[in-house]
């Protein structure tokens, strides 16, 4: 099909019309809005959440989870782009006749209708006064052409013509980097293209890359991509992964990257430091392969390929845990664990499985100093793990390995929460004098030991009894009978279990007290028990007060553990951290192009403000006896204001220098 | 002749630009450059190439500066002076800050701001009484007084510089890096540009306006510092650990900073236009033209600056976080920033737009610029690790 030529010249017209330009300039500022506000590419599932099935489709069929490489937005790019380049295609003609002509054949009725202008008869002949004029003008840094006719002569200069390559430097500058980022660099648009023709699929499972099908892979030889991968330590790999909407694409390397070492280093202040990785690059094109190292803001360009210090994680640790199943503490077990890697258990022959998710060697956490102020303080490793049950349900937990100071008394501090969104809810566990939980763990299973608690709580009332001279043995086995029960109940659902059992058997007016009574029997029997705890333990004489604070510690722990989920408490006993790098890895050819770009941009900006082109006429008439008639005129494209108060000093020169008398002046000079 | 030959050549001559200059030009030049060598003999030993370009580049770049503003000279000399002073008095010790006397009340980092501060405020109510009462002296005053200001912000900035490396050699910095230092190189700047245009167009009757802005900043800066102690000198998170930020973050100021300046004459625009015309105020504000003036040229410098800014961010991006482009937040603001102001260079220089509709909207370019510079860090997550409120 063939458009007539008016059409194409509308379309010109158009598309270089500097209201346009002025629109895309706005739309462009107002589009890349939302993307700022909308978080971009996060996973899907987060969008969902957050928006509903409704929201989530409109905008996902708008693309605004990866706005600035949405059809829509490339689109408005586009647009621009021609819009810059036909605007230069339309100037650049002007411009030209703007730098080459000097208007030497200017009429004298257009020089005299301009706003500058000086007009003086001199003493000078027209040869001196043409001369004269050259003289003031070359010296001021103008070019001049002159024109010659019998019966005048004029003097046409020009200077500051660099404004207009300031021009073309700012917009051919913008063209140049909107191609280099947008055609060169623009891997998410081959990617979209290759899509299209079907020749491309995103992968969304979570699968080892030697299961991603080819229509997922990208080859080394692919121009630009940007893609990152997490490589443990002592480990290698050739490709990186590129995210695309809800999946990835492989990105195979020409070479592979080998991390020796990661290192964090931290200032005093535990506050990190630098994060560099040991590189070794294995190029099979090179006789041998390239040790280095990167970190942040010190990537390494290995043959046009960018390899940044982007972040770092768990590379899968080896750790040693200890396993106290809470309602049989004395069979606790050990076993060695990997992080990222799933275990199967079983407790009474129930299935769970421990889902071993990361681990930290530093924990930086606000800590509550002995004198109420908190600070900063690095309260060491911790291991995030989850305990599944059967039915898939999972709560998650983070244990810390060191035990915890909190005023004077030392715990083993582990955080429970059943959704990421909640904060953890944290168990204290504490220590005894010796600095193991081994105290707790027996007094654990003391409470739940039947005969234990019968055989204490017949002790306590029988000794109390005796004390208040009181003979009823069927209060005495009341008092007993519910003593056990209340324990019972307190070991297996935590004070839970006993204000539940108030509410059931008591009436709204007596449960005050029914509680106070409950709570004074539980009490007696629990420190019973505690006591024979010590005793098993070998403590002779008084319990000190450390001892009676631990058994408040160890109420308030036992009392939580009814709603801890895992039957376990995982000790971390020790490990072997292995740490992965994350590498962001990038080519793209087109980053000196848009360099480039930039720095036509820059100066061309500058040039465009603060260099004024100025333009100056000096007219000549012959007059009788060997004197001449002279006329300054002056223009300028910038900065009237400045050209005023020039045009003066300039007018300044040309009457000292050729005026006789002058005739008169017009200049809008501000002084 | 009328006119003798050698009165002629002296007259048509250009006097080339040294021979215009003064004796206390060369002493200028002369100081500066002594205070340069100074510098690289006793610290060259510990900068890498980068730095010493800075500094190469620094050198002729203030000199030709105080040659173009003169009143840069004394400025410079001062703060130079009063830094000295601050760090000799702490004579390598950070605890001196509380105890000595001249360290504790004038020249430590906080204590300078806090003169900055104030200074800034007395200096914004002298020029409105100034500009109220139409009295030449009080006006006058308010121009020592932003002088003064300046003075100490720049001498606590450096001072705050030398107590870095004191703290801790390790967390030593150019006090660009967060929210709080930037704020102080925002006032500074605002401040210096406005006096560069009064003394350029010896009009002080906009000095009310623009400090107007200096002294909001001042404010924050001062809820700021209380509210979440932000004046503490932390050491750089890695991120920020670039030569870039050395010059990325200053280029970005003088373009916050000139399009401040632009919005405050284009309300005294706006004022001046809408106002009752027999209006006091009216009166003793600049011509529309001057005021139009002003704005366009604080735009373009801002402008300028701007994009040198933004494409020296890009370059770090490209280091820092493996791409020159990633539309993070703050990138893509900076972009629209730009974009804004692109557009209205455009109206008004192509198609000669003028008057109340360019002053509104330069008013408003200021809110968008506000938001690129503080809206984004409260309220939208990326990859620029600093300033989180
Ligand atoms: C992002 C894109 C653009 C940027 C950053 C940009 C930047 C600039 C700047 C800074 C100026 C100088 C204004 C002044 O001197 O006050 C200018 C002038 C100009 N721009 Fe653009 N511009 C862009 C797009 C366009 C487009 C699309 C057109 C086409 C209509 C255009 C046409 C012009 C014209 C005709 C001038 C006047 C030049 C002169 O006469 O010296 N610009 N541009």
């Amino acid at each position: 099909m063939k458009s007539s030529p008016t059409a194409v010249a509308r379309l010109i017209k158009f598309l270089g019309s500097m209201n346009l330009a002025i629109s895309l300039l706005m739309v462009v500022a107002i589009a890349s809005i939302i993307g700022t506000i909308l978080k971009q590419n996060q996973p899907y599932t987060d969008y969902e959440i957050k928006f509903g099935p409704f929201w989530f489709d409109i905008f996902k069929s708008l693309g605004l989870y990866d706005m600035y490489s949405a059809a829509w937005f490339l689109a408005i790019l586009t647009f621009l782009l021609l819009s810059i380049a036909t605007c230069v295609g339309r100037n650049t003609p002007g411009i030209l006749r703007e730098l080459r002509h000097f208007r030497e054949n200017a009429q004298e009725k257009s020089l005299r209708a301009m706003k500058h202008q000086l007009s003086l008869s001199s003493e000078l002949s027209s040869q001196d006064a043409h001369a004269m004029a050259q003289r003031i003008l070359a010296a001021q840094g103008f070019k001049t052409r002159q024109k010659v006719a019998d019966s005048h002569i004029v003097v046409a200069g020009m200077k500051g013509r660099a404004n207009h390559w300031g021009y073309w430097f700012t917009h051919i500058g913008m063209i140049v980097i909107l191609l280099g980022a947008g055609i060169l660099d623009n891997g998410s648009l081959a990617i979209r293209i290759a899509e299209w023709e079907g020749k491309l699929k995103p992968e969304t499972r979570t699968i080892p890359v030697a299961e991603v099908p080819a229509i997922s892979q990208l080859p080394a030889s692919n121009a630009a991509y940007r893609g990152s991968v997490d490589i443990p330590e002592g480990n290698r790999a050739n490709v990186i992964f590129l995210p695309v909407r809800d999946g990835y694409l492989v990105q195979y390397l020409p070479f592979d990257v080998e991390v020796k070492d990661f290192r964090v280093e931290h200032y005093s202040t535990g506050m990190p430091k630098s994060f560099e990785s040991d590189l070794v690059i294995h190029d099979k094109s090179e006789p041998k392969p390239l040790a280095t190292t990167i970190a942040v803001n010190h990537p390494l360009v290995y043959k046009g390929i960018a390899i940044y210090q982007a972040n770092f994680g768990d590379g899968g640790s080896e750790v040693k845990l200890r396993l106290y199943p809470f309602n049989n503490p004395q069979a606790a077990q050990n076993m060695d664990g990997k992080i990222f890697s799933d275990y199967n258990l079983t407790r009474d022959n129930k299935q769970y499985k421990l889902e071993l998710n990361d681990f930290r060697l530093f924990n930086i956490n606000d800590i509550e100093g002995p004198d109420g102020k908190t600070k900063k303080q690095n309260i060491g490793p911790s291991i995030t793990f989850k305990v599944r049950d059967a039915t898939g349900q999972a709560m998650e937990y983070q244990n810390y390995m060191s035990p915890i100071d909190i005023k004077g008394q030392r715990y083993l501090i582990s955080g429970v929460r059943g959704t990421p969104a909640e904060p953890f809810r944290y168990l204290h566990i504490p220590l005894d004098p010796k600095g193991g939980i081994d105290r707790f763990m027996t007094f654990l299973s003391n409470i739940q030991n039947p005969e234990l608690v019968k055989k204490s709580a017949l002790a306590t009332t029988q000794t109390s009894m005796q004390e208040t001279a009181i003979q009823k043995p069927e209060l005495e086995n009341q008092v007993v009978e519910s003593m056990v029960r209340l324990t019972n109940l307190f070991s297996s659902k935590g004070s839970e279990g006993v204000m539940q059992e108030i509410t059931e058997r008591f009436p709204e007016n007596q449960r005050a007290n029914a509680a106070d009574a409950f709570m004074k029997v539980l009490n007696a029997s629990l420190r019973a028990l505690y006591l024979e705890t010590l005793k098993q333990e070998g403590v002779t004489g008084e319990p000190s007060d450390a001892d009676w604070q631990f058994f408040d510690d160890s109420i308030m722990a036992v009392d939580k553990i009814s709603a801890y989920g895992s039957p376990w408490f995982l000790q971390m006993t020790s490990f072997k951290q292995i740490e992965a790098s994350g590498l962001q890895i990038t080519r793209s050819p087109g980053k000196p192009v848009v360099y480039f770009g930039s720095v036509m941009l820059a100066v061309g900006v500058f040039l465009l403000f603060y260099v004024a082109h100025r333009r100056i006429w000096v007219w000549i008439t012959p007059r009788e006896n060997n004197r001449s008639e002279v006329v300054v005129t002056g223009s300028s494209n910038r900065n009237q204001p400045e050209f005023d108060s020039y045009f003066n000093k300039l007018q300044g020169i040309f009457q000292q220098a050729m005026a006789q008398e002058v005739n008169h002046v017009r200049s809008t000079a501000s002084d | 002749m009328s006119v003798p030959q050698q009165a002629i050549d002296s007259l048509i001559e250009q006097p080339n630009l040294f021979r215009q200059l003064k004796l206390a030009d060369w002493l200028w030049a002369g100081i500066v450059l002594a205070a340069a060598a100074l510098v690289f003999s006793r610290y060259g030993g510990n900068m890498d190439a980068y730095e010493i370009g800075i500094l190469s580049l620094t050198t002729p770049g203030l000199i030709a500066l105080g040659w173009y503003w003169k009143a840069i000279q004394p400025y410079a000399l001062t703060v130079a002076a009063f830094s000295l002073l601050g760090i000799w008095l702490y004579g390598g010790d950070y605890g001196n800050a509380e105890k000595v006397f001249g360290l504790r009340f004038l020249f430590s980092s906080q204590s300078a701001v806090m003169w900055m501060s104030a200074l800034f405020v007395m200096a914004t109510v002298a020029y409105f009484g100034g500009l109220f009462t139409g009295s030449e002296f009080i006006q006058k005053t308010g121009s020592s007084l932003t002088w003064a200001a300046l003075i100490m912000g720049l001498t606590g900035l450096m001072v705050r510089w030398y107590e870095s490396y004191l703290i801790d050699p390790e967390f030593g910095h150019i006090p660009v890096s967060n929210l709080y230092e930037v704020f102080i190189l925002f006032c500074l700047i605002t401040g210096l540009l406005y006096l560069y245009y009064e003394g350029r167009y010896k009009n002080r009757a906009l000095g009310g306006f623009v400090l107007l802005v200096i002294s909001a900043a001042v404010g924050f800066l001062l809820w700021y510092s209380f509210e979440r102690d932000a004046d503490k000198i932390l050491p750089l998170v890695p991120a920020l650990k670039s030569y870039w930020m050395k010059i990325h973050v200053p280029a970005n100021f003088v373009g916050y900073g000139s399009f401040a300046l632009a919005a405050m004459t284009s309300v005294a625009y706006l004022l001046k236009t809408y106002g009752d015309p027999q209006g006091f105020i009216t009166l003793r504000l600049p011509t529309l033209e001057m005021l139009d003036d002003i704005t366009y040229k604080a735009i373009a410098l801002g402008f300028a600056f701007f994009t040198i800014a933004t494409i020296l961010g890009a370059m770090w991006a490209a280091e820092a976080w493996g791409g020159y482009w990633s539309w993070d937040p703050k990138e893509t603001w900076a972009l629209i920033v730009w974009l804004n102001y692109a557009a209205w260079l455009h109206l008004r220089f192509s198609k000669g737009w003028r008057g109340a509709p360019m002053a509104w909207w330069a008013v408003v370019g200021l809110f968008v610029t506000l938001f690129a510079f503080l809206g984004v860090n409260m309220f939208l997550s990326g990859l620029h690790s600093y300033g989180e409120l």
